[in-house]
């Protein structure tokens, strides 16, 4: 049985953005692990574009509710985060996501 | 007006039943192994009250599946009282009508087969009990009239050698035989002098030379490749915010990663944190593989164990200053003793669950599966006949807000109870749920209640991802189903929270999340586990952990 992919994409704004200053950074792996998190520089008027790949459907709300709250914690702003899931739990996004982002800190 | 009684009619019953056997027991207590079904049809009778030994651990397998094959015209509708059923063969025996009663206390893997047993009429469950609580009923109302047990070796005599895993078997056949019945033990090995004496000859009836080792399953056996970082934040959280707080010293860990996670970080963490010497220096525990780094450290100074774990007796045999040896040189655990000693003598439970409700319930019950929780809740309670103090148990007790409601200025401590819990599981099925499966599971199986692990009143604190709360330091409950939210991450409970009540718990010290604790989330990963695989264990034992197969991969 093949795995669907399930694509969800919003865009979220932080009460007090900062910019990410690098160009682009890559965390995890997708295949082997539980997700990978790849974050670029964009002039996005201080939004944050997300674009998730999950097999798991139906908690479109629940990765809102992670992202919302990675990006109001940390304030990142303009950049697109495109996150590749092999079934991390919300635990492990918010986990991952803000290793990511200390990694290039 | 005193009329004429018979006073020893169990004693005739005795041996009237054993007459019976005679034929077939030769050379003392011997009975050979192709007699099992003969022995067994003789001395046991419609509606008796039968233990077979077994629990997570050693099971005397060999005679469950002699008492199958007995003759169900002669032997049904049997009464079985006994730790555990976690065997096929235990739910075949009520199919096929050998057995139409069940008292227990842990189902495992056969948790399915008991609830459809009950569900299909039949299997008449009496109740799910507590090991301490089903040993309790054996000598009260539920006294087995005949025991089928288990040893590592066996004599004419009926000496028996039990040794590593001597586990329930005291307790079984001191009921049994003080009552005039009957115990009969499968051996592994028939011997002319057994290691140790056990159990004294007098108190057994029949010695059977199985033709295979009883059954052992390796149920606390976790191997570190599989704990994940959130593991180990977890596990850096309840060592600093807990362990490190309360200087919890005495103290039982539940099985699971959770555990095996904070086990594995104590020579690393731990020692950073400079509590070596102040915390878990002495357990009520089974022989984790997963403590070998922490005792090999020097940490911990006395661990006694409810059994033996598969593979880790020759490492329990060097290590006599931490574990109980006989003066044979070789260890004996006991269930009841340690149990007792979880119950009384530890300031801490600390383990996982599958699901919390929004009351602070704990359970690892669900909709389709009578599981039962083993010796869990005798830990995982606060022990109310507890009358010595120790520095964890009186500053847990001081910090418990409600209790001045019920005993006015009068101090008292109380025992630290942990849950463990990721807010959302394997298959993002969420550990914190509006009512627990318990309910369904009641209705289902026809229980009068549904089974909880550890109640709201017991449980202290809730350990998730998201941080600690300290329920006990709460006023009511509705500041405890407030701070449940607060740590309930994105499960729907969680987000009911309102941040800024959440805010306020955290300024006062209800809930502290990892930054509260000063723990750093980049730290949170592997490479604080002292040993990341079974094949490291090893080494840290300097070759003494033999590891089962199913363990091996190197």
């Amino acid at each position: 049985m093949s795995k669907q992919l399930h694509e969800i994409t919003f865009e979220l704004k932080a009460q007090n953005p900062t910019d990410f200053v690098e160009d682009f950074a890559h965390f995890g792996v997708v295949g082997s692990g539980d997700m990978e998190v790849i974050i670029e520089q964009k002039n996005l008027d201080g939004a944050v574009k997300v674009k998730i790949v999950t097999p798991v459907t139906g908690y479109d709300e629940v990765w809102r509710r992670v992202l919302e709250r990675f990006v109001n914690d940390t304030g990142v702003a303009n950049a697109s985060l495109e996150i590749n899931d092999n079934n991390a739990t919300p635990v492990v996004v918010s986990l991952r996501l803000r290793q990511a982002l200390s990694e290039v800190d | 007006m005193k009329t004429k009684k018979k006073w020893d009619t169990r004693k005739t019953d005795y041996l009237e039943r054993m007459s019976g056997a005679e034929p077939y027991i030769n050379n003392g207590k011997v009975v050979a192994a192709e007699d099992t079904i003969n022995v067994l049809e003789a001395v046991i009778r419609l509606f008796d009250r039968v233990n077979i030994e077994g629990n997570n651990q050693k099971q005397a397998n060999f005679l469950a599946e002699a008492l199958i094959k007995c003759d169900t015209q002669r032997i049904h509708d049997l009464y079985m009282v006994q730790s555990a059923v976690p065997l096929p063969v235990h739910l075949d025996m009520f199919e096929v009508g050998i057995a139409k009663k069940l008292d227990f206390a842990y189902g495992g893997p056969m948790g399915g087969r008991v609830a459809e047993a009950i569900k299909n009429g039949k299997l008449e469950l009496g109740a799910i009990h507590t090991y301490l609580e089903l040993f309790a009923r054996y000598f009260i109302d539920l006294t087995p009239r005949v025991s089928l047990i288990c040893a590592y070796e066996g004599d004419a005599d009926g000496n028996l050698y039990t040794g590593f895993n001597t586990e329930d078997t005291p307790a079984i056949v001191e009921a049994t035989k003080f009552s005039q019945g009957i115990v009969i033990a499968q051996v592994n090995k028939l011997v002319d002098k057994v290691t140790r004496v056990d159990i004294p000859g007098e108190w057994v009836d029949m010695v059977i030379e199985s033709p295979k080792p009883f059954f052992l399953e390796p149920l606390f056996t976790r191997d570190p490749a599989n704990i994940t970082d959130t593991q180990v934040l977890m596990a850096m959280m309840a060592i600093k915010g807990i362990y490190g707080e309360y200087g919890v010293k005495r103290l039982n860990h539940g099985i699971g990663f959770n555990t095996a996670a904070i086990e594995l970080i104590l020579p690393t963490y731990g020692e950073e944190l400079g509590l070596k010497g102040k915390i878990c220096t002495e357990f009520a525990l089974n022989p984790h593989p997963t403590m070998i780094p922490a005792i090999e450290s020097g940490w911990v100074e006395s661990i006694h164990s409810f059994g033996g774990e598969l593979g880790m007796q020759k490492y329990c045999e060097a290590r006599g200053d931490v574990f109980f040896l006989g003066p044979d040189g070789t260890m004996r655990s006991n269930r009841a003793f340690s149990q007792t000693a979880g119950h009384y003598a530890c300031d801490m439970f600390i383990g996982g669950t599958l699901q919390i409700d929004k009351y602070g319930n704990s359970s690892t019950a669900t909709a389709t599966r009578v599981a039962g929780f083993g010796g869990a809740p005798n830990m995982g309670c606060d022990a109310k006949g507890r009358r010595h103090p120790s520095d964890a148990w009186l500053k847990c007790g001081a910090e418990f807000t409600s209790q001045s409601e019920y005993l006015g200025p009068m101090p008292r401590g109380k025992r630290l109870v942990v849950q463990m819990l990721e807010s959302f599981g394997e298959k993002m099925v969420p550990g914190f749920v509006d009512e627990l499966d318990a309910w369904q599971l009641a209705k289902n199986a026809n229980l009068a209640l549904p089974p909880v692990m550890i109640y709201a009143d017991d449980l202290t604190h809730i350990l998730t991802e998201e941080g600690i709360a300290f329920m006990h330091k709460c006023r009511n409950l509705e500041e405890r189903m407030a701070a449940i939210r607060g740590v309930a991450g994105f499960t729907e409970v969680g987000l009911a929270a309102k941040s800024t009540e959440t805010k306020a718990l955290r300024d006062k010290g209800i809930i502290k999340t990892p930054e509260d604790l000063g723990i750093d989330r980049q730290r949170a990963n592997r490479s604080l586990l002292a040993a990341k695989s079974v094949r490291e264990l090893v080494d840290w034992s300097d070759g003494l952990y033999d590891p089962p197969a199913r363990f091996r991969n190197w």
